[in-house]
């Protein structure tokens, strides 16, 4: 299969990238690993006339701890290196435990974080992830430099909170607090290993064994990923025992939307929700401590 | 047009390509390295792996000019012409690791990357590694214990 015609670029700085993009406005594609964009490009769903290539730029592609004790993930550092990096695996293990299961050895090594948030596949596993850790966003390019809270990035299928002319620099994971355990569950889609149902939680606990702060993000059964927020009401306050756990996750898909596709209906991803609600949380909770 | 120059299997080369050509196509039509091979053509099947900086990728998935000064490693760089083969493809003759063959340069290069992490790795995680490279005849045993053959071989252990 072949992209229909455009004009490749691999600018030598992200100040180069974001004038190409001004230049070709509404015209150009980011690229950066290429693991959706490419195959887009050849089945001639994506027919960008210029392709901006950021995947070679090493102000893009570091792994730093920031000064509160987080981590801040460069947008074209690939999965691979999170799943394989020492340091990215201690400051977020859920984002190392969450990228090891994307796609396969190969997609891995090209495929980015930055990619994969801004290209909001609704089935991508590392939304939910930067979600359940209440993640930033820096973006630059628009009217100023501005970081966006994962919460208020990912707007609708394929769509984010970035401008055609902002590129994604660097993700921003904050320290988790003590006594903090997190999971990422999907039930994948066999031949693809997307999320028909993905689920990350992060649970804190207090010294008494409560849970003071839950994070529970689900991807793939709706047109976004989203926070399951009243599982998270649910179970703030309470002791995650099996019981409670039960009872939050059966409120996983309360106020949620769902979509129907060939992999499972909306009833199917409703159910999913709840069940991969319930084996995340236990499984977070385990780790807290509980 | 444009003019790539990569280095493939340790040799310095250059080639005319469009952007819109992809790395497999510039490795099969213009340096005729025909044992990368098309499966799927849809990123899916890994037939199309090559080593690009050391990393298994699919050739499929990559364009050419993405490839400008990496160093790629094909199925026809593992080893020396007129050599013992490369470790990997005397296992894979050993265990009779596959039946067309079609699927087999994908696997290799997979498992080069693999096993160069992961030198004595378990069966799962074979399994896991060649989660990206499917085989439609073997059903994948002999392939799994070529790679487990490959590892004791290059660990020294066989």
């Amino acid at each position: 299969m072949i992209p229909a015609p455009f004009a490749y670029h691999a600018p030598q700085s992200l100040r180069e990238a974001l004038r190409l993009l001004r230049a070709h406005e509404g015209e150009a594609r980011v690229v950066a690993g290429g693991m959706s964009l490419i195959p887009a490009m050849k089945l001639r769903l994506a027919q960008p006339e210029h392709l901006v290539d950021i995947g070679g730029l090493s102000e893009l592609s570091g792994v730093r701890r920031t000064d509160d004790g987080g981590v801040a993930v460069g947008a074209c550092v690939t999965y691979r290196r999170l799943e394989t990096s020492r340091s990215a695996r201690a400051a977020a293990p859920l984002l190392a435990e969450t990228v090891a299961q994307v796609g396969d050895l190969q997609v891995r090594n090209r495929g980015t974080l930055g990619g994969s948030a801004a290209h909001a596949d609704p089935a991508a596993d590392a939304p939910a992830a930067l979600l359940a850790l209440d993640a930033a966003l820096r973006a630059t390019g628009g009217a100023r430099p501005r970081v966006i809270p994962a919460a208020r990035f990912f707007l609708d299928a394929y769509e984010t909170a970035l401008a055609p002319t902002e590129i994604l620099t660097e993700i921003l994971i904050p320290k988790q607090p003590p006594r903090t355990g997190a999971a990422y569950l999907k039930f994948a889609n066999k031949a693809s290993r997307f999320a028909i149902v993905g689920v990350a939680a992060a649970l804190t606990l207090d010294r008494r064994g409560v849970c003071s702060r839950a994070r529970v993000a689900v991807t793939g059964a709706g047109p976004r990923p989203v926070r399951a927020s009243a599982t998270e009401r649910w179970l703030t306050g309470r002791q995650p025992s099996q019981t409670a756990i039960g009872e939050a996750a059966a409120r996983a898909s309360r106020g949620m939307e769902f979509i129907e596709d060939v992999h499972g209906s909306e009833e199917y991803r409703e159910h999913l929700t709840r069940v991969i609600t319930r084996r995340a949380l236990e499984e977070a909770a385990r780790r807290a401590g509980a | 047009m444009r003019q790539v120059t990569l280095t493939v299997n340790g040799r310095r080369r250059s080639a005319e390509v469009e952007d819109r050509d992809l790395l497999v196509d510039l490795l099969r039509e213009k340096l005729r390295l025909t044992g990368t091979h098309v499966g799927c053509d849809t990123s899916q099947c890994g037939a199309c792996t090559v080593l690009l900086n050391g990393a298994a990728v699919k050739s499929c998935a990559v364009f050419a000019a993405q490839a400008e000064g990496a160093k790629v490693t094909t199925i026809e760089g593992l080893a020396k012409p007129g050599g013992p083969l490369h470790p990997i493809q005397q296992a894979f003759h050993e265990e009779h690791g596959l039946q067309c063959g079609f699927c087999t340069p994908g696997m290799a290069l997979t498992l080069h990357e693999f096993l160069r992490r992961n030198p004595d790795p378990a069966d799962h995680e074979v399994r896991a590694a060649l989660g990206g490279n499917m085989c439609r005849c073997t059903g994948y045993q002999n392939i799994v214990a070529s790679a487990l053959n490959a590892a004791r071989k290059m660990r020294g252990t066989a």
